[in-house]
């Protein structure tokens, strides 16, 4: 179980007072089975002086179950990321037991705390992969909580209350107001869960490298959950976008679909030998080993290669590759909370979705076993209200 | 010889009119031996119309020997830079023989072109790794001509004329006005001379990184020609720098002698864990094969390390270490031309130059030896108008 602290001491069911109910891997298998757990609630509340209080105020004080700063939410929609399938198999080394993962998580607000006043009972909102960072780190302060050492995962992490955070594949979440993300009314719920860790992870990076600019070309390597999602936003920010696969039976789906502008086969020598030197910034979403020399050749100079997928062993970079043509090779890992908003509104102007597969609890844990052969167009995502079937929902 | 171009049709000797003498390879031993070639000259200038110009504008135009937009210039001091050896050597197979190498050169205009506003007779000047670029690229128009795809190095390149450049291991020079570099007044010449790439090199990505802020905490990986001249700068521009390095000896060169704030023995896992995430950037000047992993973990996030010396083997870099705090690996080829003139003046400024040893013509291939064995503090330095006396 390793470190998990205070969380050790009772069991995940006893933990809060906000029942909840979810799905969770219990051991290296990653097998998903429902779980009943509990949310946090609100310290009691009591005021400096009773008397200062209206007495409706002085109930609320004692009564109100969701804590101040917080917000509750019934969770209609959660993406599967593939960082889901990673932790529940433990695949990263740091899985604690029972694990619920979700990170994309949409819904309805039920419930907010006394001093939440950006969200209301009704609003749609998001939850992407962090609930809550230091707030006062140079990061947290430059807007970029996802680089915060103190930051706190939306699963697998221990919150500041020494509880482990279980994720959205699950029917209710309790936020600090500063970690939910206000949900664009006209994006479908469904189709917009995705973008909550798919769509920042490729935003973010594509701001903080200036490959935000119309008219810049973005080479966009590997075409899956993060990719996909990449294109649209490239294109909604007029950008000339190319897609680079290994797989040329995606140009098709890539052009037309998707509205790249070009499909270059990393595999063909002789196009990435004609595309060399012509993009500003490729974001590359492989996962999987693959040389990055080729890649590096398509920027051009002072051009940026930035890594969204983490290959397991080392990639090989040849310095001249960097060194003759200024070019950098940067990393990102998700974005910012001011930035999530940003990419979110950006969704909704221009109507960005994912291409999702929607399934019920049920299909869980064949889903996952799909996602691990890359057998999904590009995301599912679980209907939560409809699905949690397995065990009994709570409000 | 390879695809010289024009440069083929006539001798080194005979091409131009303008006599010169340097020390040039003849072949991949990277021996340097004396070698008489020629400079260019200006093109007689036929103005419109006669008439329209007073009498000694006439003669000018015939008879003045540099080009219109050139700077002639009596080269005093030349600084042997690693790339020289490289070059020599045919180890990046592009050297055609004989070459001169040579671009870290400064000495005093003899001579400018009718055109040249920007330089008059007796001037300091200083020439670097360019001469010449296509001034219509966006690299160009951006004042990053380093990165022009036609730019024409200073030598073991083509001019636009053709002909091949010949580099500063020589006695005199011809370069357009736009490439050519006013030197400070209270710089010595001798040890300003690495300046023109050593210290553009290490300059422009630090401006370019932006780890030029006062308060920031830059790491320098390698202490040699670059590394010894990035602590300088780095200092000047009121950074805490740090040295890092293999040699647990060249600490105390590095804080007492260069100035910089802390020392870290790259080999000691202690060390290097006690300053994971501290760095806003690091300059790798480190040309041996190295690994890099251990350096990006000194980045605070969003930190950059940028690489300036190009080992052989290609970096293993785990994508996790960029990853994980928004870390980049960039690379970066010396500097533009605007920010090789705001480097000089900075230098000037603050009185930085290099660690140099001088040395003559005679002692050149023996100054080669000692550098392919990293046997220099920091940077040996032709005395160009005192030795060139073997013609």
């Amino acid at each position: 179980m390793g470190d998990t602290g205070a969380a050790a001491a009772t069991s995940p069911e006893e933990q809060h007072p906000q029942k909840a109910f979810g799905w969770a891997a219990r051991d290296s298998s990653g097998v998903l089975s429902p779980f009943p757990f509990s949310r946090r609630q609100g310290p009691p509340y009591y005021p400096m002086c009773f008397a200062d209080l209206p007495l409706f105020l002085l109930y609320d004080s004692f009564f109100r179950a969701t804590g101040d700063d917080d917000v509750k939410l019934k969770i209609l929609y959660c993406g599967i990321c593939h960082s889901d399938l990673h932790s529940i198999k433990n695949e990263w080394q740091n899985t604690i037991y029972p694990i619920v993962p979700g990170h994309e998580i949409v819904g309805v607000v039920t419930e907010v705390g006394r001093n939440v006043q950006n969200f209301k009972v009704g609003d749609k909102v998001g939850v992407g992969c962090m609930v809550d960072s230091c707030r006062t780190c140079d990061s947290c302060n430059q807007g970029f909580e996802n680089y915060c050492p103190k930051w706190v995962l939306t699963y697998n992490s221990i919150h500041s209350d020494g509880t482990v955070t279980y994720g959205g594949y699950s029917d209710v979440m309790v936020v600090n107001k500063d970690f939910v993300i206000r949900f664009p009314d006209n994006l479908p719920m469904d189709k917009g869960a995705p973008l909550l860790c798919a769509g920042i992870t490729v935003y973010s990076p594509m701001k903080y490298f200036g490959l935000n600019e119309p008219g810049k070309h973005l080479g966009v390597a590997g075409l899956g959950g993060l990719g996909h999602v990449a294109v649209k936003f490239g294109k909604a920010l007029g950008l000339k976008v190319t897609v680079i696969s290994t797989s040329p039976n995606k140009k098709k789906e890539a052009i037309e679909r998707l509205g790249a502008d070009a499909f270059l086969v990393s595999r063909d020598p002789e196009q990435m030998k004609a595309a060399a030197g012509t993009m500003d910034g490729i974001i590359d979403t492989v996962s999987a080993t693959h040389p990055v020399a080729p890649l590096l050749s398509l920027l051009k100079v002072q051009g940026k290669m930035i890594l969204v997928g983490a290959p397991e062993k080392p990639l090989e970079v040849p310095a001249f590759c960097l060194i003759g043509g200024g070019k950098s090779l940067a990393g990102s890992c998700i974005g910012g909370i001011r930035d999530t908003q940003e990419m979110i509104d950006l969704a909704g102007k221009h109507n960005i979705t994912a291409e999702i597969e929607i399934i019920s609890f049920d299909y869980l844990n064949k889903a996952i076993e799909r996602l691990a052969k890359n057998d999904v167009k590009y995301r599912f995502v679980i209907d939560v209200a409809n699905g949690s079937g397995g065990g009994v929902a709570h409000c």
